[in-house]
């Protein structure tokens, strides 16, 4: 019980200095946490979403930017795709189903896509999982009706059978209105894809909307497609962008992501070094925060020296209480990982749609929490040493 | 029979111009197990060097310190730290609680450090000095009389053989410093522990039946400052 109550009432004692110490680490370590688990689960995550689909025709540009607005729904589109190359590769035998999609309106800053029925009828956006109504139906294909997805639905504040004026372009203008007028006839289910910040409405609406050029009227921005063989997508990769020169075929969609992480790994690794870097400050902080009370010490340690306590037991309980400081402010950056984590997972679902979950196990929560309990403990050396070398005697004032 | 037994004993310590100052030089000293002994000795003359050096705080430079079977001179830093927890009980003249802790804790961890923490034993000692209902308080929320009770708890609390004191009315006033006195000379005679009390203060010194010179004792002291 001794070291247990040597370094509990110290603590105590220390109350202010524990608590700040404690708080920088429980930044420090809720940092570290927060920047390791969004970074991993962004990746997977990201790399992982593809609605459904193995690949994206669009016009000739970036495969990245062809992914991004397509499936993401982020990014301008790079261009248009005829009707003819879309039923190209509609009816080609490698290609088991072909989505068009269409963009360029917007619902107050929410993204408006044209597409087909089908989407919602025939799609499992992911493995068993087919797009489903939280409620009313789905558009019919002819008519003036949107389906809202339901993040969207939800900031709009628009439920089934409302109407609205689209909005001309990606971003919001209000000046630049449509006269046409659409109802909703559906809100989707959570798919915590970014489907679900789209407001989806009939590919032909939006090929005709008003003020849009007619030339394009049967124009596409991009196809989504299922392929029937990984094999396939060789050969339309060497068909549309070895042997092509008029569009892109953006396959496989989770490679194209997984080279977006890589090309901003660095920020990960910046993101990373600085989290360390406010680690070891931490930790010196625990170091500075118990140096600094060593002179008020001294006394308590000559007197503990004077009951009996050795050198070794003073030193062990000060290396203890700088680790249990490292505790205390670990248990506490559980508390500011989620306060970041969660802050940053509504940032990304509000512009991506995609979802993450802070409350997932990731073993940085071991590894973590572990590695800033020993640098305290570590920390706690310089000052355990001291203690270590503390003369009783001439502690003991006074002497006669 | 003997309890604490010193023969030539020597302690000195190094000048800040150089060469080195003997603080304590007794040539022989016993004390007799349950005897109460106190020593007069003027400010300055190693009364506490003295006291440190029997509790094993300090090494000796020379000489034996034998404590029943073993000498304490002759044991090394932490064997002379667990003889002190388990066989000596020491009274300073300002008390030494720890600020931090309850009158019970400063008793408890006093305990830790020997036999091992008894609270039940812990609660009866301060109940026996009178501050049963003074367990959880602080030692800043006590009067210095009730500090000075909480140190001879604490001292005693381990069963020492050994008391010792250290001017330990000298931060008291009149009627506490009796009492505090009567108090230690009580419960070590209720334990059986022998005291070696040294002091200057001559109410103390007068209320002793054996007193001894510690000038006359210490060689050191003798041949003057």
């Amino acid at each position: 019980m001794t070291l247990p109550l040597l370094v509990s009432r110290s603590l105590r004692q220390h109350l202010l200095s524990t608590l700040i110490t404690a708080g920088s680490i429980a930044l420090a370590g809720g940092l570290l946490m927060s920047v390791w688990v969004i970074k991993q689960q962004s990746r997977s995550t990201f790399t992982r979403v593809n609605i459904g689909f193995d690949a994206v025709l669009g016009a000739r540009g970036s495969q990245l930017q062809l992914v991004l607005n397509s499936i993401f729904h982020l990014e301008a589109s790079p261009g248009n795709v005829s009707e003819a190359d879309y039923l190209a590769i509609k009816h080609h035998p490698a290609v088991k189903l072909a989505i068009p999609i269409a963009v360029g309106d917007n619902l107050r800053g929410y993204r408006i896509v044209g597409t087909i029925p089908e989407l919602f009828t025939d799609v499992e956006y992911a493995p068993g999982k087919k797009f489903m109504l939280a409620a009313g139906r789905v558009f019919a294909g002819d008519a003036k009706e949107a389906v809202l997805g339901s993040f969207a639905a939800q900031k709009l504040g628009m439920k089934v059978g409302d109407s609205f004026h689209p909005f001309h372009g990606l971003a919001f203008n209000p000046n630049e209105q449509h006269v046409d007028l659409y109802t909703v006839t559906g809100i989707l289910a959570a798919s915590n894809t970014p489907a679900d910040k789209v407001v989806w409405i009939p590919i032909h609406g939006l090929q005709t909307m008003s003020g849009h050029d007619p030339r394009a009227a049967t124009d596409v921005s991009a196809v989504l497609i299922q392929l029937r063989s990984p094999s396939s997508g060789f050969m339309l990769n060497l068909m549309y962008n070895k042997q092509g020169n008029r569009l892109t075929f953006a396959w496989p969609i989770s490679s194209i992501i997984a080279d977006l992480f890589g090309k901003i790994g660095w920020f990960d690794q910046v993101l990373t070094l600085i989290a360390y870097l406010v680690a070891v400050v931490s930790a010196a902080g625990v170091l500075v925060a118990i140096y600094n009370s060593m002179s008020a010490r001294r006394r308590d340690i000559a007197i503990l020296r004077s009951l009996g306590a050795r050198r070794r037991t003073v030193f062990g309980a000060i290396v203890l209480e700088a680790a249990s400081i490292g505790l205390l402010g670990m248990i506490a950056a559980f508390a500011v990982y989620l306060v970041i984590a969660t802050g940053v997972a509504a940032l990304i679902r509000a512009q991506t749609g995609v979802v993450l979950d802070p409350w997932v196990f990731d073993r940085v929560m071991l590894w973590a929490p572990a590695g800033m309990i020993v640098l305290c403990a570590a920390g706690g050396l310089v000052p355990a040493w001291v203690a270590y070398r503390t003369d009783i005697a001439s502690n003991l004032a006074p002497t006669s | 029979m003997s309890l604490l037994t010193i023969q030539s004993l020597q302690k000195s310590f190094a000048l800040p111009e150089g060469g080195k100052k003997m603080i304590v030089d007794v040539p022989a000293f016993s004390l007799a197990a349950g005897q109460q002994l106190a020593m007069r000795g003027e400010s300055g003359t190693g009364k506490t060097t003295f006291l440190h050096l029997i509790a094993g705080i300090l090494a000796a430079d020379s000489g034996s310190i034998r404590l029943g079977e073993e000498d304490m001179a002759q044991k090394r830093e932490p064997d002379r730290d667990r003889l002190r927890a388990r066989t000596i009980g020491y009274v300073f003249q300002t008390f030494n609680l720890l600020q931090g802790y309850t009158c019970l804790e400063n008793v408890l961890l006093g305990m830790s450090f020997g036999p091992g923490a008894d609270r039940a034993r812990a609660k009866a000692i301060l109940e026996r000095v009178g501050l049963g209902h003074r367990l959880h308080h602080r030692p800043r929320q006590l009067s210095t009389g009730q500090q000075q009770r909480v140190a001879v708890a604490r001292a005693l609390a381990n069963q020492p053989a050994l008391v010792l004191a250290d001017e330990p009315t000298g931060n008291l006033d009149h009627k506490n410093g009796r009492e505090a006195l009567g108090l230690i000379r009580e419960t070590c005679r209720e334990t059986g522990a022998a005291l070696l009390l040294v002091t200057h203060d001559p109410a103390v010194l007068g209320a002793f039946e054996e007193v001894s010179d510690f000038r006359t004792l210490n060689r050191a002291a003798e041949a003057g400052p």
